[in-house]
C-alpha cells in the first residue's frame, strides 16, 4: 500500500498533516469527554455547602462541651474551667510528646502552648478541636484518662485538658480546625 | 478468526515474547486490523460500531450514576434529583444515560432493519442473527428496568403494567408476578432487584456482543449485493478502511445524540416521570418509552378472545410473539437471493414493514380506543403477515433481478453507471 | 447512495401521507383535555443560546414567596442555589434566615425550630400530603421543584417532529402560564363541580381546585415591570423553569462547544476517510 501512496500522492506531507490533525482532535475530544467522569467524583454542591458551619455556643457553660459534626467528623467544643486551663498551662513544653500546636489558625510551627491550643488570648476557655485520635482515627472519650482530658479507648492514648497527646501510641495533638468567633457566641468552623 | 491465516508478525522482542504466551495483540490485529471486509459496505453497515460505542457510553455513565443513586423507594427520586442538581456534571451524565438508552435503540433498530433488508440472517449466519436477537431482548429488559429506577410516576406505572403481563399466564401467572416483584405490587423489593439486574445485564450484553462479533468474523460480513466474498479484490482491510468509515459514522451519530442531550433532553422522556411515584394515583395515560411503543400497540390490539385464549393472554402472546418471530426469520425467508437490492417485491414489502412498525409506534402512544384499535389491529396483522406469509411465499414466487458475478463486478458496474462519460457503455 | 436517497424520499412521502390521514382521523376523537392548547410564548431561556433573565427570576421568586408558597412547596431547591438568581451570598443568607427549619433532636430529644441557613432546603408548607389535602378541599397542591418539567400538553403530529428542530422544550412553562392566565367564567350550560374553578387550559378536566391565584397589583415590583397577572404569570413560570432545570444555561453553553467541536472533528474525519478510500483502486 505504501508504495502506491508515494506515487499517487503528490504531497505526502499534506496527507500526514490531515492524519495528525484528525488524531489530535480525537484526543482532545476524548479528554473532554473524560472530564465529567472525573468531575463527578469531587464533593458535590450540597457537601460543599456544608464545608463551613456556624455553631451557637451561648448555652455552653464552663465545664461543658458539645460535639458538632463538621465535614463528616466530630468537632469537640469545650468551655474549659479555670482549673483545666491552669493544669494545661503548668505543663512545661519540653514534657510534651508533640511540641507543635497543630492549630490551623496559626503558623504551622507554633508551639503547643495552652494559649495556642485555645481560641487565643481572652478566649483561653474555649477549646475547639477535631475529635479524632491522631493514632488511628477513633473518637476519644471526654474528661477521661490520666490527664483529665481525653482518653482514646481503642489503643490507650491519653490527652490532656488542652487536647495534647501525653502518653500512648498517638503521634500528634488533636487537630484544631480553622475557625473564628463571628460574634461572642457564634463560632464559624471552616 | 475468519479462518484465513494470521498475517500478524510481531515487530519487537516484547511483541514476540507476548505472542508466544498470550497472543492478544495477534487477536486484535487479526480481528480489527487485517480482518477483510467487503469493499462495498455502505453506511448502513456502520451501526454495529455505533452500537458498540453506545454500549460503552451506557456502561460508563451508568457506573458513575450508580455512585450517586440510592435504590430505595424513599430515596430514589430525590437521589436522581440530587444528581441533576448537586453532583458535579451530574445533569450531563444523567441526560447522557437517559438519552443514550433511546439512541442505543435508534441504532439497534437501524441495525436490525439493515439486516432484514440485506438478508443478513440467511445461512450461514443464522446464529449470528439469533445472537443479535438475544442482545436485543437483553437490551429491552435492561432498558425497562432502568426506566423504573428514577421512581417517577411513569417508572412505577410502567413497571406495574409490564409486570402485569405475567398475570396473563394461566394458573401460575400471579405466582410468577409476585416472584418478579418480591411483593404484591411494585415496591421497594422490586426497585432493589431491578437496580441489581440493571447493573448486571449490560455486562451480559457485552458478553453476547463478543459472541456476536465472533460469529460475524467466522462467516464474514454480508454486503449490499448479498454475494459472498469470492476473491481478494472483493475486500479491504478493516483498518484503515472500515475503521475510518465507522469513525465518521460515529461522529455523525454522536452529533445527533448530543443535540438531544444538550438541547432537548426531555424530548424523548415523559413529563409524568418528573413526578415522584405514587402508588395511589395512576397517570391519565400510561405509555412506555418510545422504543417499546410498537409492541405496546400490538399488546393492546388484541381486544378479542381467540378460542380458549382470552384477550389479555392473547395480547401478551401477540406481543411476545412479535419478538419471538425474529428468532425464526432465517428459516422463514425462502428466497435464494439474499439482498433486497435484487428483489423488487420484497423491497416494497420491506419498506411497507418499516412504515408499519413506525406507525405501530405512533399508535402505541395513542389511547386504545375508537379508530386507533382498528388501525392497530390492521398494523399488527401486517407485522405478522410480513414474517409469516410474505417472507416464505415471496421467496418462492418472486423473480429476482440479475445478480452480478462478484462484489468487485458490482462495484465496477456501479462506478461506471455513475460516471456520465461511460453512460452509453451500458444501458441499465 | 442515490438509491438510498430515493428510497428515503419514498419512505418520507408515505409517512407524511399516513400522518395526514391520521391527524384527520384523530380530530374526531381527540384527547379531551386541555380544552385549549397553551399559547407558545417566547422565553429568554428557549433556543440554543437561551439564558435565564435574572431580573425575571427574582420577580418570579417574589411572586412565589408572596402568593404561591403558602400552598406549594419547593422541596428540592436549596437556598444556596438562589445565588443563580443573582443574589449575593449575604442576601441568600438573609433569605434563608427568614425561614424556620425543623432540626433536632436536641439533648432532651425534642425537635426544635431554628432559622434557615443557605445549605437548607425550602421547608414544605404542609407536614404531609394528608394535611395538604385536608386544608385544600381534598386536592394536594403540587410541589414546584419540578413542575415545569412535570407538565406537558401533548403535541400532535407533525408538530412533535418540528419540535426537534425548533428545540421546543417549554411545554411546561407555556402550560403553567396558560393555566394561570386562563381562568374564565364557565360557558353557558357547563356545570363545574363544587369548590373548583373553570379553566379551559387545565390538563385534567374542565376545572381545578385552585382558585385564580393572581390578581393585578398584588405583588409590588421594584424594577418597574408591569404589575399585571400576565407579567406575574410569566415571571413565576420562568422561576419554576429555573427551579426545575437549574443547569439549563450551562447545558446549552456546553452543548454549543460540543456541537462546534463535533462539526470540526467530523469534517476532519470525513476528509481523512476520503483520503484513505481514494487510495483504494
Amino acid at each position: 500500500m505504501s508504495d502506491i501512496d508515494s506515487t499517487k500522492t503528490p504531497e505526502p506531507s499534506r496527507r500526514d498533516f490531515l492524519y495528525v490533525a484528525t488524531g489530535m482532535a480525537g484526543a482532545v475530544g476524548a479528554a473532554g469527554a473524560l472530564w465529567p467522569f472525573i468531575d463527578q467524583f469531587r464533593p458535590d454542591a450540597s457537601t460543599r455547602a456544608l464545608a463551613s458551619i456556624q455553631v451557637d455556643v451561648s448555652a455552653v457553660e464552663p465545664g461543658m462541651s458539645i460535639t458538632v459534626k463538621w465535614r463528616g467528623q466530630p468537632v469537640f467544643i469545650r468551655n474549659r474551667t479555670e482549673a483545666e486551663i491552669e493544669a494545661a498551662q503548668e505543663v512545661p513544653l519540653d514534657e510534651l510528646k508533640d511540641p507543635v500546636a497543630r492549630n490551623d489558625n496559626l503558623p504551622p510551627d507554633s508551639p503547643a502552648s495552652d494559649v495556642d491550643r485555645s481560641a487565643g488570648e481572652g478566649r483561653e476557655n474555649w477549646l475547639v478541636m477535631i475529635g479524632i485520635c491522631t493514632h488511628l482515627g477513633c473518637v476519644p472519650l471526654g474528661t477521661a484518662g490520666d490527664f483529665g482530658g481525653w482518653f482514646c479507648p481503642c489503643h490507650g492514648s491519653h490527652y490532656d485538658t488542652a487536647g495534647r497527646i501525653r502518653t500512648g501510641p498517638a503521634p500528634e495533638n488533636m487537630a484544631i480546625p480553622a475557625y473564628e468567633f463571628i460574634s461572642d457566641t457564634v463560632i464559624q468552623i471552616g | 478468526m475468519s479462518g484465513g491465516h494470521s498475517t500478524y508478525t510481531p515487530k519487537s522482542g516484547i511483541g514476540r515474547w507476548m505472542d508466544a504466551r498470550l497472543p492478544l495483540p495477534r487477536l486484535v490485529y487479526d480481528s480489527f486490523v487485517a480482518y477483510p471486509v467487503p469493499r462495498n459496505l455502505n453506511y448502513a453497515y456502520t451501526f454495529g460500531g455505533i452500537l458498540t460505542l453506545m454500549l460503552a457510553v451506557q456502561i460508563l455513565t451508568g457506573i458513575v450514576l450508580a455512585m450517586h443513586y440510592a435504590p430505595n423507594t424513599e430515596l430514589a427520586f430525590a437521589s436522581v434529583e440530587k444528581i441533576m442538581r448537586d453532583v458535579n456534571s451530574g445533569w450531563l451524565l444523567r441526560y447522557l444515560h437517559a438519552n443514550g438508552a433511546s439512541f442505543f435503540f435508534v441504532a439497534v433498530y437501524i441495525h436490525i432493519f439493515r439486516g432484514l433488508y440485506y438478508g443478513s440472517y440467511k445461512a450461514p449466519r443464522e446464529l449470528l442473527w439469533i445472537l443479535g436477537c438475544i442482545i436485543y431482548l437483553l437490551m429491552m429488559a435492561t432498558a425497562f428496568m432502568g426506566y423504573v429506577l428514577p421512581w417517577g410516576q411513569m417508572s412505577f406505572w410502567g413497571a406495574t403494567v409490564i409486570t402485569g403481563f405475567f398475570t396473563a399466564i394461566p394458573l401460575v401467572g400471579e405466582w410468577v408476578q409476585q416472584l418478579l416483584l418480591g411483593g404484591f405490587a411494585v415496591d421497594n423489593p422490586t426497585l432493589n432487584r431491578f437496580f441489581s439486574l440493571h447493573y448486571l445485564l449490560p455486562f451480559m450484553i457485552a458478553g453476547v456482543v463478543v459472541l456476536h462479533i465472533w460469529a460475524l468474523h467466522v462467516t464474514g460480513q454480508t454486503n449490499p449485493t448479498g454475494i459472498e466474498v469470492k476473491q481478494k479484490t472483493d475486500t479491504v482491510n478493516f483498518t484503515p478502511y472500515a475503521t475510518i468509515k465507522d469513525s465518521f459514522a460515529m461522529v455523525v451519530f454522536l452529533f445527533v445524540f448530543l443535540y438531544f442531550v444538550f438541547y432537548i433532553p426531555g424530548y424523548l422522556g415523559h413529563a409524568d416521570n418528573s413526578i415522584e411515584a405514587n402508588p395511589l394515583q395512576t397517570p391519565a395515560h400510561i405509555v412506555p418509552e418510545w422504543y417499546f411503543l410498537p409492541f405496546y400497540a400490538i399488546l393492546r390490539a388484541i381486544t378479542f378472545n381467540i378460542g380458549p385464549i382470552d384477550s389479555k393472554l392473547g395480547g401478551v402472546l401477540a406481543m411476545f410473539g412479535s419478538i419471538a418471530v425474529l428468532f425464526v426469520v432465517p428459516w422463514l425467508d425462502t428466497s435464494k437471493v439474499r439482498s433486497a437490492v435484487y428483489r423488487p417485491w420484497y423491497k416494497l414489502f420491506f419498506w411497507l414493514f418499516v412504515v408499519d412498525a413506525i406507525f405501530l409506534g405512533w399508535l402505541g402512544s395513542k389511547p386504545a380506543e375508537g379508530v386507533y384499535v382498528m388501525l392497530a389491529q390492521a398494523s399488527t396483522f401486517y407485522y405478522f403477515a410480513f414474517f409469516l406469509i410474505i417472507m416464505p411465499v415471496l421467496g418462492l414466487i418472486e423473480t429476482p433481478r440479475r445478480l452480478p458475478n462478484s462484489i468487485t463486478e458490482a462495484v465496477l458496474e456501479k462506478n461506471k453507471g455513475e460516471a456520465p462519460a461511460s453512460a452509453q457503455a451500458r444501458e441499465g | 447512495m442515490r438509491k438510498g436517497i430515493s428510497e428515503m424520499k419514498m419512505f418520507l412521502h408515505g409517512l407524511a401521507a399516513l400522518g395526514l390521514g391520521f391527524s384527520l382521523a384523530t380530530s374526531a376523537s381527540a384527547a379531551e383535555y386541555p380544552l385549549h392548547e397553551p399559547e407558545e410564548l417566547s422565553w429568554s431561556f428557549s433556543g440554543p443560546f437561551g439564558t435565564y433573565d435574572k431580573g425575571q427570576l427574582q420577580r418570579g421568586f417574589k411572586v412565589y414567596r408572596q402568593v404561591c408558597s403558602s400552598c406549594h412547596g419547593l422541596n428540592l431547591v436549596a437556598f444556596r442555589t438562589l445565588e443563580d438568581l443573582g443574589y449575593s451570598e449575604e442576601q441568600v443568607r438573609a433569605i434563608a434566615e427568614e425561614y424556620d427549619i425543623e432540626d433536632g433532636p436536641d439533648e432532651a430529644g425534642d425537635m426544635f425550630l431554628r432559622s434557615g441557613t443557605p445549605s437548607d432546603y425550602f421547608p414544605a408548607p404542609f407536614d404531609n400530603p394528608e394535611q395538604a389535602a385536608a386544608s385544600n378541599n381534598g386536592a394536594v397542591p403540587p410541589d414546584f421543584s419540578l413542575l415545569a418539567k412535570a407538565r406537558a400538553v401533548e403535541r400532535g403530529f407533525p408538530t412533535f417532529v418540528f419540535d426537534i428542530f425548533t428545540q421546543y422544550a417549554e411545554s411546561g412553562v407555556d402550560y403553567i402560564h396558560a393555566l394561570l392566565t386562563g381562568y374564565e367564567d364557565p360557558p353557558e350550560g357547563v356545570e363545574v363541580p363544587e369548590g373548583t374553578y373553570y379553566n379551559p387550559y387545565f390538563i385534567n378536566g374542565i376545572s381545578l381546585a385552585m382558585a385564580p391565584p393572581l390578581s393585578d397589583g398584588m405583588v409590588p415590583y421594584e424594577d418597574g415591570s408591569p404589575e399585571t397577572v400576565e407579567q406575574y404569570s410569566r415571571d413565576v413560570s420562568a422561576f419554576m423553569m429555573w427551579a426545575a432545570e437549574p443547569h439549563l444555561e450551562q447545558r446549552k453553553a456546553t452543548g454549543f462547544t460540543v456541537m462546534l467541536f463535533l462539526i470540526l472533528f467530523g469534517g476532519l474525519v470525513y476528509l481523512t476517510k476520503r483520503k484513505v478510500w481514494s487510495e483504494l483502486h
